[in-house]
C-alpha cells in the first residue's frame, strides 16, 4: 500500500465530500504460512490482505467510523461517505479527537527486516521440526497442530492535520503441539511457540526442544487431591492471567465501570510488595513492538504496579484527557476507541523474606500454561477457575497432574505473591519470572 | 464475454471481462471460468474461487447513550487449489480479473504448478446454471428491509432502559446489536456455481451489579439469520426481565464447592456441552488430525442409548442455518448419533477427500480470509423421554446449571467450560445459587453419561472459533442428567 498515494486521493476526496476532519489507520499485510502432517504438506496459505478504519468528524465535531478492505478511491469514498453517515450518531460527551502527540517525533527502534523464503524452505524446515519431534520419543504418535509462518506488515497513521506515521515489519512464527498414543494411558499432550523477525533468526531448534520436553515430562501423570496449595505459576501462565484481569489498568474499562479498579484505586496497594508490573511495546525483547498506537501517540514505557502499588493505567488520548493525565499510546480507534496493553514486563520490586526453588519446595504445583480463559474468566467479578497444565513437585521431582484446574479471586492471588524468580521467561505477550502464590484451591480428585 | 473452448492464453490480455462489483452475478461467469481452466491447464486437480462482499454494523448502547455505531465493508476472494490430497489457499482483496489470476497464480506456483504458456489452450470449465439462492428466496431485498440505525439505538436505549428500572446494585449496564449482511459466489472447477446472501443479526443485554464485594455479571443474547424485521420485533422486555432476575440471584451467591457432581443442564444454551465434547470430535479436520477418539467408531456405541443428536443447516431462522455451505453444497440434515451409535461425520470437501467421509454440506468459514473446513452449523440433542421433573427428583445432591458459559476441547478430548448461572440441587429441588464453577471432562467418559433427556428441546445462538475462523452456529438440548462430572470451585 503506498501510504502517501493514499493521502492524497483521500485528502480530495474528503475536500469532494465537505469532510474538513478526518483519519486513518491501517495496514496491509503479506503472509504465507504452511502445515504439515506426518512429512508431507498439509495446507498452505497464502494472503495480501489491507484494513483500513476512517474516521470522519461533521461539523457538531461529532464523530463517525467505517472499516473498509477496499483501499482504493472508490473504496475509500465509499468509506468516507459512510463514516459520515455514521457521524449523525456520534457521541456527543467526551467525543474522540486527534491525539496532541501525533505529530511529536517517534522513537528511535531499529528492527531488522528480512525477505520471504520460499514455500519449499518453510515446508523443509517444519518437516524437519515434525520428524525430529517424531523421533524423539515413540509415545509421541503426532504433531497434530503445527505451523510455521512468515509476514510482512506494514501500518500506518494519517490524519487531516498532516500526521503521517508509518511502520514496516516482517515476523516469522512457528508453533508445535504434539499429541501421544500409549496403552492404557490416556493421550497427553503439549507445545512450543516461537517468534522473530525471520525464519533466519527463528528458534526452531528450541521450540522442538520445548515441546519435545514438555511432552514427554507429561507422560506420567496422577490426579492430584484437590484442596489449597502452595502454586508456582510460569510467567507464560500468570501473564495469561494478567491479561485477562487488565481491566485492571485499562482506563477506558474503569470509566466505563467495566473494571475492577475505579479511578480512586491508583496508588492503593494491589499486589505483594514484591511485584512490578510495566507494559513496554519497546522492550527490546518485543518482537512485535509498534512504535504508535493507533490515534499516532508514540508508545512508551508504563508503569502499572510499582510494589505492589497501582501506579498507572492503560490510556487513550480521550481516557488521558478525562483523568487529566498523558496518553500512553494504548489506543485502537473505533467508533468507540478502545484501550488494550502491549507487551508485559513483569519482575521483582523487592528483596522476599526467603528464597524458594522447585528444587527444594514439597508438594508444590507447578503451573505450565492455563486454558480456557475466555470461558473460566469473570473478569468482572475477579474470579477464575481454570484447567491447567502442570506438576506436583516435591524437592525436584515432577510428576505431571491429570485433569484439574486451579480457582481463586486474581486480586487474593496478586496480594498473596510470597515469591517473584528473578529470571525472566520470554513469551509472545511479555517478559515475566516463575511467581509464588500461597493458598489457592486446586480440584482435582 | 464468455469463455471459449478455443481460448489461447495469450489472448487472455485482451479479454474484456466487465463482471459488476456491485453484485455477484451471471456477469461472473466468463472470468471465473476462464481462471478454472487456467487453473487446471496448470495440471491443479481442483480448483475453487470463493467471492465473498460484507455490509456489516454494530450498534453498542451503555446507560443512556449510544456509544458505538461501527460500520464495516469488505470485499474479498479466495482461491483454493488442489493437488493430489494436499491443497494450498490464497486470498486476496483485489476481485479484478487480474487480481483472481495473481492469486490463483500465486497459489498454482506454492504447488510447484505454473501457468500454461502463451500458446497454450485454456480448457473451458462448464460451470452450472448459477444456483442463486438469493434470487429464489428472495433476499436480495433483506439489506434494505433491517432496522435503521435509528431504530436500533432506540431499541437498544429502551433495552438499557429497562434494565435500569429492573435491576438493582446496577453499576453498568449494556445493549448491544450486530447485523452481519454477506453475499458469497462459489465457483469451481467440478462445475459448482452458486450464489447465496446470508443475514446474521444478533442483540443481547448485559448487567454488572456491585455491592462491595459482591459483584456479578450476567448477560443474554439472541440471534437470528433470515429476518430482516428480528430487531423490530425482539422482545427486550422478556429479555431483560430474564438478566435482571438472573442477577439478583447471583449477587450474593457462594462459590460453588469443587468436587464431582451429577448435574442437570438446561436446555438452550446447555447444548454447549455437545458441541464442546462431541461435536467438534466428529468433524473431519479432527480425524485428518487423529485428535478424535471417534475416529474408527463409526457405526459403534459411543454414547449412552438415551441420547440422539443432529447437526442441521436447515431450522428456520436458527443461528446456524445456510441454504447452501462455504463450497456451494446445499446444506443438509446430519445424524450423528441414534440411540448411542455413531452414524455420520461432519465433512466438508477436502475432509471427504482425505477420510472418505461423504460430504455433509458443513464446508464453513469466517471470510474469504479462510479456507474452508467442516464445521457444525445447528447442533442439539434430540429430546427424550423423561420430564424435567423425573431428571430432578433422580438427584439427591447436585448442580443445576441453568446457563452455561463458554467452552472448549483440547487435542486429547478433554473440554472444559464454564457456568454462568449455578443453583444446588438437593434432594431433588433447587436450592442456592452457586458461582464460579466450570465443568471439566473427557469426552470419551462424558457420553455415556448423558442419561437422561428431557422433552424441552430448545436452541440457541452461539459463536465457534476454529480452524476457519469464527462461525455462527446454534446449540441446543432439552434439560439432560449427567450422571457424574468433575466441578471445578473453590
Amino acid at each position: 500500500m503506498q501510504v502517501k498515494e493514499l493521502a492524497n486521493y483521500t485528502s480530495e476526496i474528503a475536500q469532494k465530500l465537505g469532510i474538513r476532519k478526518y483519519d486513518i489507520y491501517g495496514s496491509s499485510a503479506d503472509s504465507t504460512s504452511v502445515q504439515v502432517d506426518r512429512g508431507d504438506p498439509k495446507q498452505v496459505k497464502a494472503a495480501n490482505r489491507s484494513t483500513v478504519i476512517v474516521r470522519v468528524w461533521n461539523d457538531d465535531q461529532k464523530v463517525g467510523v467505517t472499516t473498509t478492505t477496499d483501499v482504493d478511491p472508490k473504496g475509500i469514498e465509499l468509506a468516507l461517505s459512510t463514516a459520515k453517515e455514521a457521524s449523525t450518531f456520534g457521541v456527543t460527551e467526551y467525543a474522540p479527537d486527534f491525539s496532541p502527540e501525533a505529530t511529536k517525533p517517534l522513537p528511535e527502534v531499529s528492527f531488522e527486516r528480512f525477505d520471504p523464503v520460499g514455500v519449499p524452505d518453510l515446508i523443509e524446515r517444519l518437516v524437519g521440526a515434525e520428524k525430529e519431534i517424531l523421533e524423539a520419543h515413540r509415545a509421541i504418535a503426532s504433531v497434530p497442530y503445527n505451523g510455521l509462518s512468515q509476514q510482512d506488515i506494514d501500518r500506518f497513521y494519517l490524519n487531516s492535520e498532516g500526521a503521517l506515521r508509518e511502520e514496516a515489519r516482517t515476523y516469522a512464527a512457528l508453533y508445535l503441539y504434539t499429541k501421544t498414543e500409549q496403552e492404557g494411558k490416556k493421550p497427553r499432550s503439549a507445545g512450543s511457540f516461537r517468534m522473530s523477525h525471520g525464519l533466519k533468526t527463528l528458534d526452531v531448534n528450541g521450540c522442538v526442544k520445548e515441546a519435545t520436553e514438555k511432552t514427554i515430562s507429561h507422560l506420567n501423570y496422577q490426579k492430584i487431591p484437590s484442596g489449597k496449595y502452595r502454586v508456582v505459576f510460569s510467567g507464560e501462565a500468570f501473564l495469561s492471567l494478567l491479561g485477562a484481569f487488565s481491566n485492571l489498568f485499562n482506563a477506558q474499562s474503569i470509566l466505563d465501570k467495566q473494571s475492577l479498579s475505579t479511578p480512586d484505586s491508583l496508588g492503593t496497594q494491589i499486589a505483594s510488595p514484591l511485584l512490578s508490573v510495566y507494559d513496554d511495546a519497546l522492550h527490546p525483547e518485543n518482537v512485535g513492538a509498534e512504535t504508535f498506537d493507533g490515534e499516532g501517540t508514540p508508545t512508551q514505557r508504563t508503569p502499572l504496579i510499582t510494589e505492589g502499588v497501582l501506579s498507572g493505567f492503560l490510556h487513550s488520548t480521550g481516557t488521558a484527557k478525562r483523568l487529566n493525565m498523558k496518553p500512553t499510546g494504548h489506543a485502537n480507534i473505533g467508533a468507540k476507541v478502545t484501550v488494550s496493553p502491549h507487551f508485559y514486563h513483569v519482575s521483582a520490586a523487592q528483596p522476599a523474606q526467603e528464597d524458594y526453588t522447585l528444587e527444594d519446595a514439597e508438594n508444590v504445583v507447578f503451573i505450565d500454561d492455563l486454558s480456557a480463559l475466555h470461558a473460566g474468566v469473570s473478569a468482572l467479578q475477579g474470579s477464575f477457575s481454570l484447567p491447567f497444565d502442570g506438576w506436583l513437585v516435591n524437592k525436584g521431582e515432577r510428576i505431571s497432574v491429570d485433569s484439574a484446574t486451579i480457582a481463586g479471586d486474581f486480586r487474593d492471588l496478586l496480594k498473596s505473591i510470597i515469591f517473584v524468580e528473578k529470571e525472566l521467561e520470554l513469551t509472545p505477550g511479555g517478559v515475566c519470572p516463575r511467581i509464588w502464590v500461597d493458598n489457592l484451591s486446586v480440584t482435582g480428585e | 464475454m464468455a469463455a471459449s473452448t478455443l481460448l489461447l492464453t495469450k489472448e487472455l490480455p485482451t479479454l474484456d471481462y466487465s463482471a459488476t462489483t456491485e453484485r455477484f452475478d451471471m456477469t461472473w461467469e466468463a472470468p471465473l471460468s476462464t481462471l478454472l481452466g487456467l487453473g487446471r491447464a496448470a495440471g491443479a486437480d481442483f480448483v475453487e474461487f470463493f467471492l465473498e462482499r460484507v455490509n456489516y454494523i454494530s450498534c453498542l448502547a451503555e446507560e443512556d447513550l449510544i456509544t458505538s455505531i461501527s460500520p464495516k465493508l469488505s470485499t474479498g476472494a479466495g482461491v483454493r487449489v488442489f493437488l493430489g490430497k494436499a491443497d494450498c489457499y490464497v486470498s486476496t482483496n483485489d476481485l479484478s480479473f487480474n487480481g483472481l489470476k495473481a492469486a490463483l497464480e500465486k497459489a498454482l506456483s506454492i504447488m510447484g504448478l505454473s501457468l500454461p504458456s502463451p500458446n497454450a489452450y485454456v480448457p473451458e470449465i462448464y460451470l452450472e446454471l448459477l444456483r442463486d439462492y438469493a434470487i429464489a428466496k428472495g433476499k436480495d431485498a433483506w439489506l434494505d428491509e433491517c432496522s435503521s440505525i435509528q431504530e436500533m439505538g432506540d431499541i437498544l436505549l429502551a433495552t438499557s432502559d429497562q434494565l435500569q428500572k429492573k435491576g438493582s446494585h446496577i453499576q453498568s449496564r449494556r445493549a448491544v446489536y450486530f447485523r452481519d449482511w454477506q453475499e458469497v459466489l462459489v465457483a469451481a472447477s467440478d462445475g459448482t456455481f452458486a450464489r447465496d446472501i446470508r443475514l446474521t443479526q444478533s442483540v443481547g443485554c448485559n448487567l454488572l451489579c456491585a455491592d462491595g464485594e459482591h459483584r456479578t455479571s450476567n448477560g443474554l443474547r439472541d440471534g437470528n439469520t433470515s429476518d430482516p424485521d428480528f430487531l423490530r420485533n425482539w422482545n427486550y422486555d422478556h429479555a431483560t426481565n430474564n438478566v435482571s432476575e438472573a442477577a439478583g440471584n447471583m449477587l450474593y451467591a457462594d462459590y460453588v464447592e469443587s468436587g464431582t457432581y451429577p448435574i442437570v443442564m438446561a436446555n438452550h444454551f446447555g447444548g454447549v456441552i455437545f458441541h464442546e465434547a462431541c461435536g467438534h470430535l466428529l468433524e473431519t479436520t479432527q480425524i485428518e488430525r487423529q485428535t478424535t477418539p471417534f475416529i474408527d467408531k463409526k457405526g459403534e456405541k459411543i454414547a449412552h442409548e438415551n441420547l440422539t443428536a443432529w447437526d442441521e443447516g436447515r431450522s428456520e431462522d436458527a443461528f446456524g442455518t445456510i441454504d447452501m455451505d462455504d463450497e456451494g453444497m446445499p446444506t443438509q440434515r446430519t445424524l450423528l448419533i441414534e440411540n448411542g451409535v455413531l452414524k455420520n461425520f461432519i465433512s466438508d470437501r477436502a475432509g471427504s477427500m482425505r477420510t472418505g467421509h461423504p460430504r455433509t454440506g458443513s464446508g464453513r468459514r469466517q471470510s474469504y480470509a479462510y479456507a474452508a473446513a467442516s464445521r457444525m452449523r445447528n447442533t442439539y440433542i434430540a429430546p427424550g423421554d423423561c420430564s424435567v421433573e423425573d431428571i430432578f427428583n433422580s438427584i439427591e445432591k447436585g448442580i443445576y446449571c441453568k446457563k452455561m458459559g463458554g467452552g472448549s476441547v483440547g487435542p486429547t478430548g478433554e473440554f472444559n467450560f464454564g457456568v454462568d448461572e449455578a443453583y444446588l440441587i438437593e434432594n431433588g429441588k433447587v436450592t442456592k445459587p452457586l458461582k464460579g464453577a466450570i465443568l471439566i471432562g473427557e469426552a470419551k467418559e462424558i457420553m455415556n453419561k448423558l442419561s437422561m433427556c428431557s422433552q424441552d428441546l430448545s436452541l440457541a445462538p452461539g459463536f465457534c472459533g476454529s480452524i476457519s475462523g469464527s462461525i455462527y452456529v446454534t446449540v441446543g438440548q432439552p434439560h439432560i442428567k449427567v450422571d457424574s462430572i468433575t466441578v471445578g470451585g473453590r
